[in-house]
C-alpha cells in the first residue's frame, strides 16, 4: 500500500469510527433536577476518530510489516523445505529433556522447603488440568476433532464417583474405573450423531453436548442434588487406611500405620501424588497408543478422512474410539476431583471449564506433553498469582489465542514425532 | 480369456439432472492393465468412486470375484470394499497422510492386519509379541515397496515433504500395502516428467506381473496408455464409445471423433498429456 491509500484507508476508517461515537460518545444526559438534559461533547468524538485514524495506520503498517515477512519465510521455505521450523525444533528438546526434569520436579515437589499446603493444593489444580490437557489432546491433537464439551465427561466421571459412593459404598479405588467407563460410554454417546461433522459444525455440536449435561445435572434434581450439588462425598484413604486424627473403630489411621504425628497435610500430600500418578498414566497411554495401528489411524483420520476409507479403515468406529478413550481420562480426572472436593455441583463444569481446557492444548501445541504442562501452569497460575488479574484473564485469554492463531495455528510448541522409523536393513 | 475380476454392469450414475455415467458396462480381467480414457468430464473418475464405493450407482452391477467368491460392490460401504473385497486406489489429487512419514503412510495402509494383530489395542498396550512381529512384517513389506518406489532414503520424512513424482509413486505403494486384487489409478502419470512417466509404466508392469493384481488406469497420456494397457475403455459424456485392444481402439471412428471433435480445432489429445 502506498501513502495515499494508506491515509485513504485511515480517513475510511475514522469516519465509521466517528459515525459510530456520534452517538455513543457525542451526547451526554445530565442531571438538570428535573427531566434529563443532554449535553454534547463533541470534542470526544473528534479525539475518537483522530485516534482511530492514527490507530489504524500503524495497524495497517504493522499488518503489511507482518505480511512481508511471511513471505520471505514461505519463499526460504520453499528454497529449502527440509528447514526444521524452530518452534517445532524447540518443542522436541523440550519434550526430549524438559519433560523428564518437570516430571522429578513434580515428584519431590511435597518435599521442598516452600512447599505448604497451598503451593501442593495449587500443584493439584494444575495437575488437575494437565492430566485434562493430555486427554483432550488425544482427541484434538491426535484424531483432529475439535471438542468444546470435554468437560461433560469430566463431569460424567466425577458425578459416577459421588453417585456410586452415595448409593452403594464403592470407595475412589473401586469408582475408579466405573467413573471411566460411564465417561466413555458418554464419549460413544456423544460420538455417534457428530460422526459427519468435522472442524466448525463439531465445535458446535460438542459445545452443545457439553452444556445438555450441564443442564441435565442441574435439573434432575432427584438424583444429582441439582443446583445444590452432592456433598459430603467420602475423602481418599491410603488404600484402607484413613486420614484422620481419630479413626473410626476398627481401622487404623493412616499416621498411626507409619508412626508419625497427624498433620492435615498428609491427606493433601497423597492427592498430590494421586493426581501426578493419573496424569502419568495418561501421557504414556498417549504416548503407547500412538505407536500402536489405532493412534496411527487417528493421525492419518485427521490428515484425510477420504484417504483413510479407501485404505479399509473404518470411520467410524476410529473416531469412536477417540471420542471414548479421551473421555475416559476426562472422567478419571473428574472422578479425583470429586473425592479431593468432596463436593460437586454443576458449577463446576461449565464451558469456561471446556475452553480453559482446549486453550490449554491449543496453546501448548497439539502433540506436544511439555508444551500442554507449561501452558496448563500458566492458566492456572496466573489468575492465582494476581488476584486482580482474575477480571481480565478471559480477556487475555482471548487476545493470546487470536495472537496464536494468527502466528502459530498449531500451537505454540507443536511437533510431531514419527511413531516409527524405518531401521537399516540388517539392524534390529 | 479366464473369467473377468471386475465386471460392471450397466453403470449409471445421476447427479440431479446430470447424467455423469450412462449405462456403462465393460469388465476388468486379472493380471491386466486395462485402462479408461475419455475427454475431461466424460465420466472417468466417478466410474471409479462407483467402484471404491464412495458413491452408490444410481443403477448398475459392479462384481468383483476374488478367491472364487463374489462381492457385489454396489452393495458395499467404501471401507468394506477396501478391506474385504480388496481393491485399493489412488486419487486424481494425491491424498498422502501429509504430515505422517512416508514410512507411516505405508504402515497406516496395513491397518487392518496390525489392528487384529494388537487384539484391536488391548494387546498392543502390553507389547504383545505377537503384534511386535506382525509390525515387523509390516516394516518389512513397506520397505519392500520403497525400495521398489525408490523412497527408501527418505522415509522417515514427511510425505508432504516429498517432491510431486515421489507422492505420487509413495500413494501408489501405499495402495498396494493393502493387498489389493484390483488397484484402481486416477491418472497416475499426471505432472510426472518423461523420466519419471517411463519409470511408472515399469512399476506398473511389475505390479500385474508379479503381484497377481489387476489395474484399473484412467489416464490422458496416451503414450503410457497405448504402451502399457492391455484393454481400455473409452468414455465420452458419460458413455461408452468404444472398448478392445489398444490397436482396436487406435483406429475407432468413434474415439477419434470425440478426441478430434466433429471438423472443429479438437487440437491436442492425440499428441497427449494434455493435463
Ligand atoms: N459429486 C458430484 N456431484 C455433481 N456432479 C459431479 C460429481 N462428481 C462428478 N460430477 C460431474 O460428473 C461429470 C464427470 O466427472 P468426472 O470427474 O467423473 O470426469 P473425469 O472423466 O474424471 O474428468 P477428468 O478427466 O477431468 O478428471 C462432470 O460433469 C462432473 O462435473
Ligand atoms: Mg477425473
Amino acid at each position: 500500500m502506498n501513502a495515499v491509500a494508506r491515509v485513504k484507508d485511515a480517513a475510511l476508517a475514522a469516519l465509521v469510527a466517528a459515525v459510530l461515537a456520534l452517538p455513543l460518545l457525542g451526547f451526554a444526559t445530565i442531571d438538570t433536577g428535573g427531566p434529563l438534559g443532554i449535553s454534547t461533547r463533541f470534542d470526544y468524538v473528534a479525539y475518537a476518530a483522530l485516534a482511530v485514524f492514527v490507530g489504524r495506520l500503524v495497524f495497517m503498517a504493522l499488518v503489511d510489516l507482518w505480511r512481508e515477512r511471511q513471505m520471505d519465510s514461505a519463499r526460504e521455505a520453499a528454497h529449502d523445505p527440509g528447514k526444521p521450523d524452530r518452534m517445532a525444533q524447540i518443542g522436541k528438546l523440550a519434550d526430549r529433556w524438559l519433560l523428564p526434569l518437570m516430571i522429578g520436579f513434580a515428584i519431590v515437589l511435597p518435599f521442598l522447603p516452600f512447599a505448604d499446603r497451598t503451593v501442593v493444593d495449587l500443584a493439584t489444580v494444575v495437575l488437575i488440568y494437565v492430566m485434562l490437557g493430555w486427554g483432550l489432546n488425544i482427541v484434538v491433537g491426535l484424531a483432529g476433532l475439535l471438542d468444546l464439551g470435554y468437560v461433560a465427561f469430566y463431569a460424567v466421571g466425577a458425578y459416577s464417583y459421588a453417585l456410586l459412593q452415595m448409593h452403594f459404598g464403592f470407595g475412589f479405588w473401586e469408582a475408579l474405573p466405573l467413573a471411566g467407563l460411564f465417561a466413555a460410554f458418554f464419549g460413544v454417546l456423544l460420538g455417534f450423531p457428530v460422526l459427519r461433522l468435522r472442524g466448525d459444525y463439531l465445535a458446535i455440536v460438542t459445545l452443545g453436548f457439553g452444556e445438555i449435561v450441564r443442564i441435565i445435572l442441574l435439573n434432575w434434581q432427584k438424583v444429582t442434588g441439582g443446583p445444590a450439588g452432592i456433598s459430603g462425598i467420602q475423602r481418599p484413604s491410603f488404600f484402607g487406611f484413613p486420614f484422620s486424627a481419630d479413626p473410626p473403630a476398627g481401622k487404623t489411621a493412616f499416621h498411626d500405620l507409619l508412626g508419625i504425628e497427624y498433620s492435615s497435610i498428609h491427606r493433601i500430600i497423597f492427592l498430590y501424588y494421586l493426581i501426578l500418578l493419573l496424569a502419568l498414566i495418561t501421557s504414556l497411554f498417549t504416548a503407547r497408543i500412538r505407536r500402536l495401528p489405532v493412534g496411527r489411524a487417528w493421525e492419518a483420520l485427521r490428515e484425510d478422512e477420504i484417504a483413510c476409507k479407501a485404505l479399509g479403515i473404518n470411520p467410524t468406529n476410529t473416531k469412536l474410539t477417540a471420542f471414548a478413550i479421551g473421555a475416559m481420562f476426562g472422567g478419571f480426572a473428574g472422578c479425583f476431583f470429586a473425592t479431593r472436593q468432596g463436593f460437586i455441583s454443576p458449577e463446576s463444569f461449565t464451558f469456561i471449564e471446556s475452553a480453559v481446557i482446549l486453550a490449554i492444548v491449543v496453546l501448548g501445541g497439539m502433540g506436544s506433553q511439555a508444551g500442554i504442562v507449561l501452558a496448563a501452569t500458566l492458566l492456572t497460575l496466573l489468575p492465582e498469582i494476581a488476584r486482580e488479574f482474575a477480571l481480565f484473564r478471559m480477556l487475555a485469554f482471548g487476545m493470546a489465542m487470536v495472537l496464536i492463531m494468527v502466528w502459530r495455528p498449531q500451537g505454540l510448541l507443536a511437533h510431531r514425532e514419527p511413531t516409527i522409523k524405518l531401521k537399516p536393513k540388517g539392524a534390529s | 480369456m479366464n473369467a473377468p475380476l471386475l465386471q460392471v454392469e450397466h453403470l449409471t450414475m445421476r447427479f440431479g439432472g446430470l447424467v455423469a455415467v450412462d449405462d456403462v458396462s465393460f469388465s476388468a480381467a486379472p493380471r491386466q492393465i486395462t485402462a479408461i480414457i475419455g475427454p475431461n468430464g466424460a465420466g472417468k473418475t466417478t466410474v471409479f468412486n462407483c467402484i471404491a464405493g464412495f458413491y452408490k450407482p444410481s443403477v448398475g452391477r459392479l462384481a468383483l470375484r476374488r478367491d472364487s467368491r463374489q462381492y457385489l460392490l454396489e452393495r458395499m460401504q467404501g471401507h468394506h470394499i477396501a478391506h474385504h473385497a480388496r481393491v485399493a486406489r489412488t486419487f486424481q489429487n494425491i491424498r498422502l497422510f501429509a504430515k505422517m512419514t512416508v514410512l507411516e503412510n505405508l504402515i497406516v495402509a496395513q491397518h487392518n492386519r496390525l489392528m487384529l494383530a494388537s487384539g484391536y489395542t488391548a494387546l498392543g498396550l502390553f507389547g504383545w509379541p505377537a503384534y511386535r512381529r506382525a509390525e515387523r512384517d509390516a516394516v518389512e513389506k513397506a520397505r519392500y515397496w520403497l525400495d521398489r518406489i525408490d523412497l527408501t532414503g527418505v522415509a522417515d520424512m514427511p510425505a508432504a515433504s516429498l517432491p510431486y513424482g515421489g507422492q505420487r509413486r509413495l500413494e501408489i505403494a501405499r495402495a498396494m500395502c493393502t493387498d489389493p486384487v484390483l488397484l484402481c489409478l486416477d491418472e497416475p502419470a499426471a505432472g510426472l516428467n518423461p523420466r519419471e512417466s517411463h519409470e511408472l509404466n515399469e512399476l506398473l508392469i511389475f505390479i500385474r506381473d508379479s503381484h497377481d493384481c489387476g489395474l484399473l488406469l484412467i489416464e490422458h497420456d496416451m503414450g503410457v496408455v497405448m504402451q502399457i494397457s492391455d484393454h481400455i475403455v473409452v468414455l465420452d459424456y458419460g458413455r461408452k464409445i468404444s472398448d478392445g485392444s489398444p490397436q482396436k481402439v487406435r483406429n475407432d471412428p468413434a474415439v477419434i471423433r470425440a478426441y478430434l471433435g466433429d471438423e472443429e480445432d479438437g487440437a491436442g489429445y492425440k499428441s497427449g498429456g494434455a493435463s
